[in-house]
C-alpha cells in the first residue's frame, strides 16, 4: 500500500523529534571532549591517579574526587540497599492491601524532594544529629578502626554518604518494586504449595526470578548517587584529599564542578574541570547502560522506573 | 511441629519483622524531612517573603519574590521548549519505534535520564552562555529542557502504548489517515497520561539547581528579562543554606518549604489528572 503524503510528513516530523535524543548525547559528548582536550593533552592518563589540585601551579589530578565519588556512593549503597529492597519486598509480598498505596505514595514523595532541599536538611538537621548522637557512640565502639579516625567537624564523607542513601532509597525501591511485580504469581504459589514459609517463598522463588532486575535497580541507584551534585556538595566538606576515615571531609567530581567551575579563571583550570565532567559522564553512562540492560532482561523494554525519575 | 519446621517458621517471622522495620525506617526518613521542613519553614514565612526581593547580606527582612518569579519563568520556558520535543519523540517511539532507530532512541533516552545534571550545566555553559556572551535565564531554561526531554519521551511512549489497538483499528477502518488516527484518536485518548508525564517532568526540573549554576547563575534583583541572569528558588536555597548568617538560614528553610510546596502541587496535580481520567488503575 502506498503511503499518503500527509502520513509521510507526519512520520518525518516525529522522526525529527526522536533524532533530537541521539543528537543531544552526541552534542554533550562533543562539548565535553573538545573542552577537555587541553587538559587531556597536557596531563594524559595520569590525570586519573594524580592527587594534586593546584590552580596556581596549574597542576591538576582528579584522584581525590574520583575516590570521594566512589567512596560516598558505595557508602550510600551499603546503607540504602537493605532499606530499599525491604520497602520493595514489603510492598509486593507482605503488606496488607490497604497499606500499599499510601506507602508507595510516601516513597514516591521522597523521590520528588529537590536535591538542594536534602542538602539544607543535611546541614541543619542531619549533621548536628550525627555530631550529638551518632558519632560519639560509633567512635566509642569502633574508634580503633581506620574508618573512624580524626575529629568529626560535621561536613564529612559520612554525612555525604547518608544523604545520598536517603536520596537513592526511593529510586531503588520504586524500580525493585516494579521488578518484583513482574514476577509471575505462579512462582510464589508453586513455592508455597511445596510447603515453603512466606519468607522461603520470597527467598527461593521471587528474588532469584527477579535477580537481574534487582541488581539493575541497585546499579541504577549507584548511577544516581555518582552524579548527584547539590546535596553532596553541601555536606561532604569539599576538600581535595584521600582518606579512609568517613569522619573526614572529602570531595566528589560533581561537587568540584559545582564549586569551582564559575571561578575557574584560566583555560587550563576550566579544561581540567570539564575533564572531570567527562569522566563523570562516561562513568554514569556505563553504569546506567549496564543497569538498563539488566532491567530490560526482566521487564522487556518497558520504561521501568520512569515514575521515580 | 518438629524442630526444623519450628526454626523455619521462626526465620520467616523474624525476616518479616525485619523487612517491616526497615521499610518503616525508610518512610520515617521522609516524615522527618517533611516535618522539619514544615516546622522550620512555616515559622519563617511572612508576607514580605513573597513580595520583597533580598536585602543586603547581614540585614534582616526581605524576601525571595525575585526567586519565585524566576523559578516560574525559567521552568515555564523550559517546558515550552522541552515538552514538544519530548512528547514528539515519545509519539515516535510508540508509533514507529519498533525498528532499529526506535531501539537506539529508547536506549539513549534511558541513558540520558541517568546523566548527572551538573554535566548538562557544563554543556549549557559552553554551548549557550559562552557564545552568547553572558549568563541568562534562557540558557538555564534550555539546560532544564535538555533534562526534561528524555524523561518525557519515555513516559509519553508508555502512556500511548496503553491505548487499546482496537481504537486505532476502528479509526483506520473508517478511512482515517494514519496521522489523523495518531493525533485525533490515539494521542487524544492518552492525553491524560501524557499531561501527567509532562507535569511530573516539570516538577522534577523545578527543583534542579546544578544545571542552573553556570547558566541562569542567580540574581539578587527582580528581573523578568530572560536574557539576564535570573534567580530561582533552588539557587537561592543553595546560597542561603551554605552562607554564614542566621537570617539567611531562616530564609533558606522558608524557600525550601515553598519550593517543596511547588513541586508537590505539580506532582499531586499530575496524579489527579490521571485519576480523573482513568480512575484507579494501579
Amino acid at each position: 500500500m502506498t503511503q499518503l503524503r500527509s502520513d509521510r510528513i507526519y512520520q518525518r516530523a516525529l522522526t525529527a523529534f526522536a533524532l533530537a535524543l541521539p543528537a543531544l548525547i552526541l552534542v554533550i559528548l562533543g562539548v565535553l571532549l573538545v573542552d577537555a582536550l587541553p587538559a587531556l593533552r597536557r596531563f594524559g592518563p595520569s590525570f586519573l591517579w594524580t592527587s594534586t589540585w593546584d590552580p596556581v601551579a596549574e597542576v591538576y589530578g582528579a584522584a581525590p574526587m574520583i575516590f570521594g565519588t566512589l567512596a560516598s556512593s558505595l557508602l550510600a549503597l551499603l546503607l540504602a540497599v537493605p532499606l530499599a529492597l525491604s520497602v520493595a519486598i514489603f510492598l509486593t509480598e507482605f503488606s496488607p492491601r490497604w497499606l500499599r498505596q499510601p506507602v508507595a505514595f510516601l516513597v514516591e514523595l521522597l523521590a520528588a524532594i529537590p536535591s538542594v532541599v536534602y542538602g539544607t536538611w543535611g546541614i541543619f538537621v542531619l549533621i548536628p544529629f550525627l555530631r550529638s548522637y551518632v558519632v560519639p557512640p560509633l567512635k566509642a565502639l569502633l574508634g580503633w578502626t581506620p574508618f573512624l579516625q580524626g575529629v568529626f567537624y560535621g561536613n564529612s564523607l559520612l554525612a555525604g554518604g547518608i544523604i545520598l542513601a536517603i536520596m537513592i532509597v526511593p529510586y531503588i525501591a520504586a524500580v525493585s518494586r516494579e521488578v518484583l511485580l513482574a514476577v509471575p504469581t505462579s512462582q510464589r504459589e508453586a513455592a508455597l504449595a511445596m510447603g515453603a514459609t512466606r519468607w522461603e517463598a520470597v527467598r527461593t522463588a521471587v528474588l532469584p526470578y527477579g535477580r537481574a532486575g534487582l541488581i539493575g535497580a541497585v546499579i541504577l541507584g549507584l548511577g544516581r548517587a555518582l552524579g548527584e551534585t547539590m546535596a553532596v556538595t553541601m555536606v561532604i566538606g569539599n576538600r581535595h584529599d584521600i582518606g579512609v576515615s568517613v569522619l573526614q571531609p572529602a570531595y566528589t567530581m560533581a561537587a568540584a564542578i559545582a564549586n569551582e567551575f564559575s571561578e575557574a579563571t584560566t583555560g587550563m583550570y576550566q579544561s581540567a574541570l570539564v575533564e572531570v565532567g567527562l569522566i563523570l559522564f562516561v562513568l554514569t553512562v556505563v553504569v546506567n547502560a549496564i543497569a538498563r540492560i539488566l532491567i530490560w532482561r526482566v521487564a522487556r523494554g518497558a520504561a521501568v522506573g520512569s515514575k521515580a525519575l | 511441629m518438629s524442630g526444623a519446621s519450628l526454626r523455619r517458621h521462626l526465620t520467616s517471622r523474624v525476616m518479616t519483622v525485619l523487612i517491616v522495620v526497615l521499610s518503616f525506617t525508610a518512610v520515617l526518613a521522609l516524615v522527618l524531612i517533611l516535618g522539619n521542613l514544615l516546622v522550620k519553614g512555616a515559622s519563617s514565612l511572612d508576607w514580605a517573603f513573597f513580595t520583597k526581593s533580598p536585602v543586603p547580606a547581614g540585614q534582616s527582612g526581605g524576601g525571595v519574590a525575585n526567586a519565585i518569579a524566576g523559578t516560574i519563568l525559567i521552568v515555564g520556558l523550559a517546558a515550552l521548549i522541552g515538552v514538544p520535543v519530548g512528547v514528539g519523540a515519545g509519539m515516535y517511539l510508540a508509533e514507529y519505534g519498533a525498528g532499529r532507530l526506535g531501539f537506539a532512541v529508547r536506549f539513549v533516552a534511558d541513558v540520558l535520564n541517568g546523566t548527572p545534571s551538573i554535566v548538562i550545566g557544563i554543556v549549557g555553559w559552553t554551548f549557550i552562555v559562552k557564545p552568547s556572551g553572558g549568563y541568562s535565564a534562557l540558557a538555564g531554561s534550555i539546560a532544564l529542557a535538555i533534562l526534561m526531554i528524555p524523561m518525557l519521551a519515555r513516559t509519553t511512549e508508555e502512556m500511548v502504548r496503553l491505548v487499546p489497538h482496537s481504537l486505532r483499528e476502528a479509526a483506520l477502518a473508517l478511512g482515517y489517515p494514519r496521522w489523523r488516527t495518531s493525533l485525533k484518536v490515539v494521542a487524544r485518548t492518552a492525553l491524560g497520561g501524557i499531561v501527567t508525564g509532562c507535569l511530573v517532568g516539570i516538577a522534577r526540573v523545578a527543583g534542579e539547581t546544578a544545571p542552573l549554576l553556570f547558566t541562569a547563575l542567580g540574581n539578587l534583583n527582580f528581573t523578568t528579562s530572560v536574557t539576564q541572569p535570573m534567580q530561582t528558588l533552588s539557587l537561592q536555597i543553595y546560597v542561603y543554606a551554605t552562607g554564614p548568617f542566621d537570617e539567611w538560614h531562616r530564609l533558606a528553610w522558608a524557600s525550601a518549604l515553598v519550593l517543596m510546596g511547588l513541586v508537590l502541587v505539580i506532582s499531586l496535580t499530575a496524579r489527579w489528572v490521571t485519576r480523573a481520567r482513568y480512575g484507579r488503575i494501579r
